[in-house]
C-alpha cells in the first residue's frame, strides 16, 4: 500500500438535503420481478437474446451488444422472461423477469488457478460471460468498457460526495475479502495502478480501503463533486487525449467480481441505500440487482413524490413499478412540486437552499451546520439565456473552463472541445454546474451531445 | 385559487392555444408573479432556487440607495441654484418629479422593444431590461429630454442587445450603448455646464452649475485640488455627493452601498470591482508623477479621481455586467484594470470627453472576448503540452 498526498479540493457545493440514509441494514423482501435495463449504459444497442415467456437462470444472458458481440447482459435472477417492454422507435427499454426464487445459476467456469499468476486472457471472459464486465466503465466517454482495450490504470472511488448519497464505508461492511479479492482481479487487467481514493475527513474508514493491497491509496477532502471518479483522475494522472484510456469501477462492482472469482459463481447481491424525506424506513437494503422498487421502497402516501433511481443530480426518474438501474446503489425519493407561490422570487429564503449568496439561507446553514433542507423537483425558474455569472468554475473542481467547454459544444467545434477538456469529464462532473444554473440551462444532456460528437468524428 | 386561475388559463398560451402568439407576455406576467411549479424534466432532478430573476433583482435593490440619492439630489440642486433649501420632503418630491418619468419613459419604451423582439423571435422575455432600465436613468442628467431618451433606449435596446441576438449574446453593455448614444448624437444635452441641475428660476451667482470634472479640466496655476475646493468639491463633499451630475453618480458613499451588497450576496464579480479601482489608482498615480505643475489636472491626486463623475457608479454598476464583462476569473482581473487605466487616461489627456469611464468600459467590453481568449488559450495550451508528454 502507498498512501499519496492528500488531494483538498475547495471547490464545489456539500448540499444539505434532508433525508438521509440511516445507518441501518435490513434484507428487503425477494422481489417479485426484476429487470435488465438496455437504457442504464450509455449509447448501447442491445441485440436481444431471450424472448417473452423464456425461462431463465441467473446469469443467463439476456442481450448482448451490437457493436461488440462479446459484452452479454445477464439475468440477476431464475424465473421468466414475462415483458420487453419497448419505448420509441421500439427501443427496448426493460427486460422484465417474473422471478421464482429459487435462484437457480448457470455455470461459470473459472480457470483453476491462483489469481495472481491469471493474466488478461484469463479473466476477461469470466467477466463477459458472467455479465459483470459492463460494470467497468471506460474515460474517455464514461461508457462500457471495450475488454480488447489494456486500460492505462484502472480508479476506484470509494467516496460518495453526492447529496444522501450512501456511505461506501457502510456498504463494504463484511464484505471486505471480496473487495480486495477484486482489487486483485482488476490489477491483472492493467499495465499501470489501481488507484482508490477515500475521503480524508470521514471519521470511520474502512480498513477495506485504508488496508487494501495492491493499490495506490489517495486521500481527497472536499465538497461534493470531490468524489467523483473523474475528479480523482484528473488530480492523479489527467486523461490526456481520445486514446488515453483508463477505467473505472465502483466499491459495488469491486466487491461483485472479486465475489464472482471468490466463490466461483454468480451472485447478484447487492445493496440500495433508500434516501429522500418522502421515503420510509430509509435504510440499506440487501436485495438483487434489478429489483423492483416496490418490493423494499416505502413512501408516505399523501405526497406527490419523485422515484430516482440514482442520486439526485444524475439519475433517472422511475415509476414506483420500476427497477433499480444496474449501476445505481440508491432510490432517492423526492417531492414533486405542486403550488405557484405568489412572487416566490423575492423571498429572502431562509428555507431555500441555495449556493448563491442571494439567500439567507446560504448564512444561515454556515451559522447552523446541521440544518438540512427540503428540495422539490422543481426547476425553481425558467430557461433562460445563457448569461455568463462566473458561478460555475466555483463548483467545478479541475482545471477546466465549463462555460467555454459548453459553448464549443453549442458550436460543435470539436478541436475546441478536445482542448477544452471535453476527455475528462462525463455528465456527473457537470451536474453541479447544472445545478446551480440560474439559466435552469440542460448542461449534463449537452455535455453527451459533444462527447457523442467527439467520439464519432474526433 | 390562484393554482386553479393558473392552470384554467395557461393552456390558451401554450402550442396551439388561441394566444400562442403571447406566450412571452404571459410567461413573464406568470413568473414575474409566481414561481411555477415547472417540474425539472432532464438532468439533475433537483435545481438550486437561484434564477435570473434573482440575480437582476439584487442587482436592483444594490441600485436604490443611489436611486434614492438621486431623486434627493435632483431636488436639492435645483433648490440650491435658486440659493434655498426648503427640507428634505420637498427636495426628494421635487427630485421625484425629475427623475421618476425618465424611469417610466426607460421602462415603457424597452418594454415596447423587448415584448416585440420576444414575440417575434418566440422566446421567452428575459429580465436583463430590467437592469439595463433601471440603470439607465441613473446616468443621465435630471434634466434630459424624454424623447432623446426614448431613442437611446431604443438604440440601446435595438443595436446594443438584439442585433447581436439578444440577452446573453450583446457584447457592449446595452445601457451604456444608450448613454454613448445620447453622448454623441444629442451632446447639448449631456456635457457642458448647463445640463446637470434643472435650475430654478431666479438662480443665484454663487451656484455652480460646472460638474467637479469640468472644472477640473480648466487648467491653471493654483493646485487643482484648491481650485475644485474654491468651487465647494472637497474630496468629502464629492464622496457624499450632493453635487450636480447624473442622477445616480454623485454619491460615491450610496454607490458603496450597493457595491456592498452586490458583493455580499455574490452577484457582482469582486475581482472586477477590485481591480477597476486599483486601475484607476495605479494610473492617476502615474499621472501624479509626471504631472508639469500642481494646476495641472494630471495631478490630480487618485482618491479623487474615484469619486469624481461615473467612474465609482460605472466600477460597481457597469463594469460587473456578467454579460459583456470578461468570464475567467483571471480576465476579470486585467479587463478591470483596464477599465480603470483607460478611464483615468481619457478623463485626463483629453478634455473633450471628461468623462472617460463610459468610453473606457464600452472599449474593454469589445475586449473582454479577447482577454478571454487569451486566459482560455493557455488552459488548452497546458492541455496540449500534457498530451505530448
Amino acid at each position: 500500500m502507498n498512501i499519496m498526498a492528500e488531494i483538498k479540493l475547495k471547490k464545489g457545493y456539500y448540499l444539505r438535503l434532508e433525508g438521509e440514509t440511516f445507518k441501518a441494514f435490513e434484507n428487503a423482501p425477494f422481489p417479485e420481478k426484476v429487470a435488465c435495463k438496455p437504457t442504464d449504459f450509455t449509447g448501447l444497442k442491445p441485440r436481444l437474446l431471450v424472448e417473452t415467456g423464456n425461462r431463465v437462470k441467473v446469469g443467463t444472458a439476456l442481450y448482448k451488444d451490437k457493436n461488440n458481440d462479446d459484452i452479454l447482459f445477464t439475468s440477476p435472477a431464475s424465473g421468466r422472461v414475462v415483458d420487453i417492454v419497448r419505448g420509441e422507435r421500439r427501443v427496448i427499454q426493460e427486460i422484465v423477469i417474473e422471478t421464482d426464487g429459487k435462484q437457480q445459476r448457470e455455470n461459470i467456469k473459472i480457470p483453476r488457478k491462483s489469481i495472481s499468476v491469471m493474466g488478461r486472457e484469463d479473466i476477461i471472459p469470466v467477466l463477459l460471460t458472467s455479465g459483470l464486465f459492463p460494470l467497468i466503465i471506460q474515460r474517455p466517454f464514461g461508457k462500457i468498457a471495450d475488454p480488447r482495450v489494456t486500460p492505462r490504470d484502472i480508479f476506484i472511488s470509494a467516496m460518495n460526495t453526492a447529496p444522501i448519497s450512501p456511505d461506501w464505508n457502510l456498504i463494504v461492511h463484511g464484505n471486505e475479502e471480496c473487495f480486495q479479492k477484486g482489487i486483485d482481479i482488476l490489477s491483472r487487467l492493467t499495465d499501470g495502478k489501481v488507484h482508490l481514493a477515500v475521503d480524508a475527513r470521514h471519521g470511520n474508514l474502512s480498513r477495506a480501503f485504508t488496508a487494501a493491497e495492491g493499490v495506490e491509496l489517495h486521500h481527497v477532502s472536499g465538497p461534493h463533486p470531490a468524489g467523483n471518479v473523474g475528479v480523482h483522475i484528473h488530480h492523479i494522472a489527467p486523461i490526456r487525449g481520445r486514446h488515453d484510456i483508463v477505467w473505472t469501477c465502483s466499491v459495488q462492482a469491486v466487491m461483485c467480481i472479486g465475489r464472482l472469482f471468490m466463490e466461483g459463481r454468480l451472485s447478484p447481491e447487492t445493496i440500495v441505500a433508500v434516501a429522500g424525506s418522502p421515503a420510509q424506513n430509509r435504510k440499506y437494503f440487501r436485495t438483487i440487482r434489478g429489483a423492483q422498487l416496490s418490493s423494499f421502497v416505502e413512501y408516505f402516501y399523501d405526497e406527490d413524490v419523485r422515484f430516482i433511481t440514482g442520486d439526485v443530480f444524475t439519475g433517472k426518474k422511475v415509476s414506483y413499478d420500476g427497477f433499480v438501474s444496474f449501476y445505481d446503489n440508491m432510490i432517492t425519493v423526492i417531492p414533486e412540486p405542486a403550488h405557484y407561490e405568489l412572487l416566490g422570487w423575492t423571498t429572502l429564503g431562509a428555507q431555500k437552499m441555495s449556493f448563491s449568496r442571494t439567500f439567507l439561507s446560504y448564512y444561515l446553514s454556515r451559522l447552523l451546520p446541521r440544518v438540512r433542507f427540503e428540495q422539490k423537483a422543481s426547476l425553481n425558474g425558467s430557461k433562460r439565456a445563457f448569461i455568463v455569472t462566473g458561478i460555475y468554475e466555483k463548483v467545478l473542481p479541475m482545471d477546466i473552463y465549463p462555460v467555454f467547454l459548453l459553448k464549443s459544444i453549442l458550436a460543435e467545434d470539436i478541436e475546441e472541445m478536445e482542448g477544452l477538456g471535453i476527455y475528462e469529464v462525463i455528465e456527473e462532473d457537470f451536474a453541479l454546474c447544472e445545478y446551480v444554473d440560474p439559466s435552469k440551462n440542460d448542461f449534463q444532456e449537452l455535455l453527451r451531445r459533444g462527447l457523442d460528437l467527439v467520439e464519432r468524428e474526433g | 385559487m390562484i393554482d386553479r386561475l393558473m392552470k384554467k388559463i395557461e393552456p390558451h398560451f401554450t402550442r396551439g392555444g388561441k394566444l400562442e402568439l403571447f406566450y412571452p407576455i404571459f410567461e413573464m406576467v406568470a413568473t414575474i408573479t409566481f414561481v411555477g411549479p415547472k417540474r425539472t424534466e432532464k438532468g439533475a432532478h433537483i435545481r438550486d432556487y437561484y434564477d435570473i430573476k434573482r440575480l437582476m433583482i439584487s442587482v436592483i435593490y444594490a441600485g436604490l440607495p443611489a436611486m434614492a440619492f438621486g431623486i434627493f439630489n435632483a431636488g436639492y440642486q435645483h433648490f440650491a441654484s435658486m440659493g434655498r433649501y426648503p427640507g428634505f420632503i420637498e427636495c426628494m418630491i421635487r427630485g421625484a418629479s425629475l427623475v421618476i418619468p425618465l424611469f417610466i419613459v426607460v421602462y415603457a419604451v424597452g418594454a415596447i422593444w423587448e415584448i416585440l423582439f420576444a414575440v417575434v423571435r418566440k422566446h421567452e422575455i428575459n429580465e436583463g431590461f430590467l437592469v439595463t432600465g433601471f440603470l439607465l436613468p441613473l446616468i443621465v442628467p435630471p434634466t434630459i429630454p424624454w424623447w432623446q431618451l426614448a431613442i437611446a433606449v431604443s438604440f440601446g435596446v435595438v443595436v446594443g442587445k438584439e442585433l447581436f441576438g439578444g440577452t446573453g449574446m450583446n457584447v457592449f453593455n446595452p445601457a451604456l450603448v444608450a448613454r454613448a448614444f445620447l453622448f454623441f448624437a444629442y451632446p447639448a444635452s449631456i456635457s457642458g455646464d448647463g445640463v446637470w441641475t434643472a435650475f430654478g428660476q431666479n438662480m443665484v451667482d454663487t451656484y455652480t452649475a460646472a460638474t467637479p470634472l469640468a472644472v477640473a479640466a480648466v487648467q491653471g496655476t493654483i493646485p487643482i485640488v484648491d481650485v475644485l475646493a474654491q468651487k465647494g468639491y472637497t474630496f468629502w463633499t464629492m464622496f457624499l455627493g450632493l453635487i450636480p451630475g447624473s442622477v445616480g453618480e454623485t454619491s460615491t458613499l450610496a454607490i458603496l452601498m450597493g457595491a456592498a451588497f452586490l458583493l455580499l450576496n455574490g452577484v457582482a464579480s469582486w475581482r472586477t470591482m477590485l481591480s477597476v479601482f486599483a486601475g484607476g489608482t495605479v494610473m492617476a498615480l502615474v499621472f501624479n508623477a509626471v504631472a508639469p505643475s500642481p494646476g495641472s489636472v494630471m495631478a490630480l491626486p487618485p482618491h479623487y479621481h474615484l469619486v469624481m463623475g461615473g467612474f465609482a457608479f460605472g466600477a460597481v454598476f457597469m463594469a460587473t455586467d456578467p454579460v459583456s464583462s470578461a468570464a475567467t476569473d483571471i480576465g476579470k482581473l486585467f479587463y478591470g484594470f483596464f477599465i480603470g487605466v483607460l478611464a483615468i487616461l481619457v478623463r485626463v489627456l483629453n478634455p473633450a470627453y471628461p468623462e472617460g469611464m463610459m468610453l473606457a468600459i464600452l472599449f474593454m467590453n469589445a475586449f473582454a472576448p479577447l482577454i478571454d481568449n487569451i486566459v482560455v488559450w493557455f488552459n488548452v495550451r497546458r492541455r496540449r503540452r500534457r498530451a505530448t508528454e
